[in-house]
């Protein structure tokens, strides 16, 4: 306990809080960032309403505009959508799905990039001339088209009926996939200058086994800007999400993201009900945009030159 | 150079292969012809003659050789959705997207550049600290939030723009062009800045984070003590170093904006190839899904190239070398 209250007032101390409480944008990005965390976590608790639960909506409420426009009502803050469900609970509950797939894809490709980036830069030789290729190739295509193509064959692919349940982990590996490459060039960059080192040959005169050595001794060595990576690419992650959401071959309606939502909301537009497109819209803005001053600003004081 | 255009090829190479290869895989392993041109009820003789007719009896990687040879020459075989050729389907909807792609790097580089310039040589500004928050807001934006604020505010508030299609075209050959009538201008207009905003918040970002370098160098520094103007320091001298990256992003830009017209097609209801390929993922229509790729890949390995070219032409330093 001692110990802990020791390693916090050393964070406390140290530069990176010291540049955190000296810019004040990147202190309101944090702190909307961890409201909205906390919105979307805290979903089932705190929403006004529960918007999956058929018995508690009433088709009468539906299309009911904010509360400060005429016919509003107090119940619903931000109005209701086509099936009467609270906008303000479907965002909380949007999020959420939003949130934990944007986490999870960036999980994956960190995983898969990391994994690669490491045997590439440690084994060398055709293995890392075979692995590194394959990252060229794909990066001369946009991570989205590459989650779109993968995402949509995985559509048509799979059996009718698990399409649903199954498209919360289409969607990450879709997203994961795409997006490896520049976690494995990181990772390999930084593998083949630790593995040269003393304490790798340290390791290697002691029989240390190479997985235990890649994944031991030269990982944590290279971890650090693969987490800055990381943040930058969780605004990314929950963009191409949304995106394809959007197009319809993200999360289905009934597991709702926020771009299902603005999706769904779309078609209202022009019937001039924008409010059940635009508020699940500025909260992915809000979220994305936080995300990314915070992702910026870690960069920039963590690691200058992954610029 | 000639060893780096050697590498430069062999790379091209080597994406079409893997593209015609995934192109094939689509083609060939998820959608069955057969069954497509005979309906499930052909007996099974009409079935095996149709298979031999087809060249489906052949090993895999005979099939391969020929779905290249055949795309080299633009043949993927016929929609499944509404039996026309698939070459015929694409060529229909590609002057559609080549407009707004075009109109929106336009914009890009237009807008882009000057705003980086200018945030660079001023960076404390109120002005340049606006389009710093703007351009980080341009990035967090997905497009088709802005398509619809535009929609709402220009099509469903002010009635001045129609939200959906292309307006009137007018047909120049096999190219339909909506550049030349005033409806087919108006249509292009909310398009393209939807598409160009991302766009005009990189490379701006982009051209401010080179400027900043390029001016603490000595050969600015010397420009400066020359006696230069400020106009010739910062615009021939900085700027035109900084342009080098920008050349390479514009160029993974032009393909991501092909990338993201899908989405824009969609918002705008733009009679595109963003369109076709959302309607063939729904209607699970291989061959167009397979010639939508190898045609994206064949555009991006040329746009890379050209870019690669372009590099070559402008730096002296890899001609040298």
């Amino acid at each position: 306990m001692n110990q802990l209250v020791l390693r916090l007032k050393a964070l406390g101390n140290s530069e990176l809080a010291w540049r955190f409480r000296n810019s004040p944008p990147v202190i309101f990005a944090a702190i909307v960032l961890v409201v909205l965390v906390f919105c979307a976590a805290a979903a089932s608790l705190i929403a006004p309403h529960n918007p999956f639960d058929p018995a508690t909506l009433n088709i009468m409420d539906a299309r009911l505009p904010p509360v400060w426009i005429d016919g509003g009502t107090s119940t619903y803050l931000l109005g209701t959508d086509e099936q009467g469900r609270d906008i303000l609970s479907t965002i909380f509950y949007g999020m959420r799905v939003s949130i934990l797939v944007g986490i999870a894809a960036v999980a994956s490709s960190m995983t898969i990039g990391v994994a690669l980036g490491l045997i590439a830069g440690y084994l060398g030789g055709w293995v890392d001339t075979v692995i590194m290729r394959l990252g060229d190739i794909q990066l001369s295509f946009p991570t989205i088209m590459i989650a779109f193509f993968i995402d949509g064959v995985a559509k048509i692919v799979m059996p009718i009926g698990m399409r649903e349940e199954m498209r919360f982990y289409v969607v990450i590996l879709a997203i994961g996939v795409a997006d490896w490459v520049q976690f494995a060039r990181t990772v390999r960059a930084a593998t083949m200058i630790e593995r040269r080192k003393d304490y790798v040959a340290a390791a290697r005169i002691s029989q240390v086994g190479g997985v235990r050595i890649l994944l031991t001794h030269i990982l944590p060595n290279t971890i650090g800007p693969v987490l800055v990576l990381a943040t930058l690419g969780l605004g990314v992650a929950i963009l191409t999400e949304a995106i394809l959401s959007f197009l319809g071959l993200g999360m289905p309606p009934s597991q709702p993201s926020l771009g299902t939502l603005i999706r769904a909301g779309n078609d209202l537009l022009l019937s001039g009900e924008w409010w059940i497109s635009l508020f699940p819209g500025a909260a992915l803005v809000l979220l994305v945009l936080a995300v990314n001053i915070v992702g910026d600003w870690l960069r920039d004081v963590l690691n200058p030159r992954l610029r | 150079m000639i060893s780096l255009l050697a590498t430069r090829l062999t790379s091209v190479i080597l994406v079409m292969l893997v593209v015609s290869a995934l192109s094939f895989s689509i083609f060939n392993f998820l959608g069955d012809p057969v069954n497509n041109i005979l309906g499930v009820n052909a007996t099974l003789a009409q079935r095996d003659e149709l298979r031999v007719a087809l060249g489906l009896d052949q090993s895999t990687f005979v099939q391969f050789w020929r779905f290249v040879e055949r795309a080299v020459v633009g043949d993927f075989g016929v929609s499944y959705r509404n039996r026309q050729p698939v070459v015929d389907l694409i060529l229909a909807r590609l002057p559609a997207t080549l407009e707004l792609v075009l109109c929106a790097t336009i914009i890009a580089l237009a807008v882009g550049i000057p705003m980086g310039v200018y945030t660079a040589l001023k960076p404390r500004g109120l002005l340049s600290r606006s389009l710093q928050f703007g351009s980080l807001l341009g990035i967090s934006m997905p497009q088709f939030l802005i398509g619809m604020l535009l929609i709402l505010v220009f099509s469903v508030e002010l009635r001045w723009l129609s939200a959906f299609g292309r307006g009137e075209v007018v047909k120049l050959g096999w190219w339909t062009t909506g550049m030349l009538t005033t409806s087919g201008l108006k249509a292009l207009i909310m398009p393209t800045i939807t598409l160009a905003v991302f766009q005009v918040s990189m490379i701006m970002r982009l051209v401010r984070g080179e400027m900043l370098e390029v001016i603490r160098t000595d050969f600015v520094k010397f420009a400066r003590a020359r006696g230069l103007s400020d106009r010739a320091v910062y615009l021939t001298h900085a700027l035109r170093n900084s342009l080098l990256p920008v050349i390479t992003i514009t160029g993974l830009q032009i393909g991501s904006l092909i990338a993201f017209a899908i989405v824009v097609e969609a918002v705008f209801q733009w009679p595109g190839m963003g369109m076709l390929i959302l309607q063939a993922i729904e209607f699970a229509d291989f061959p167009v899904m397979a010639a939508y790729l190898a045609f994206v890949g064949f555009s991006f390995v040329t746009i890379n190239l050209i870019v690669d070219l372009i590099y070559l032409a402008v730096d002296p330093r890899l001609r040298a070398k």
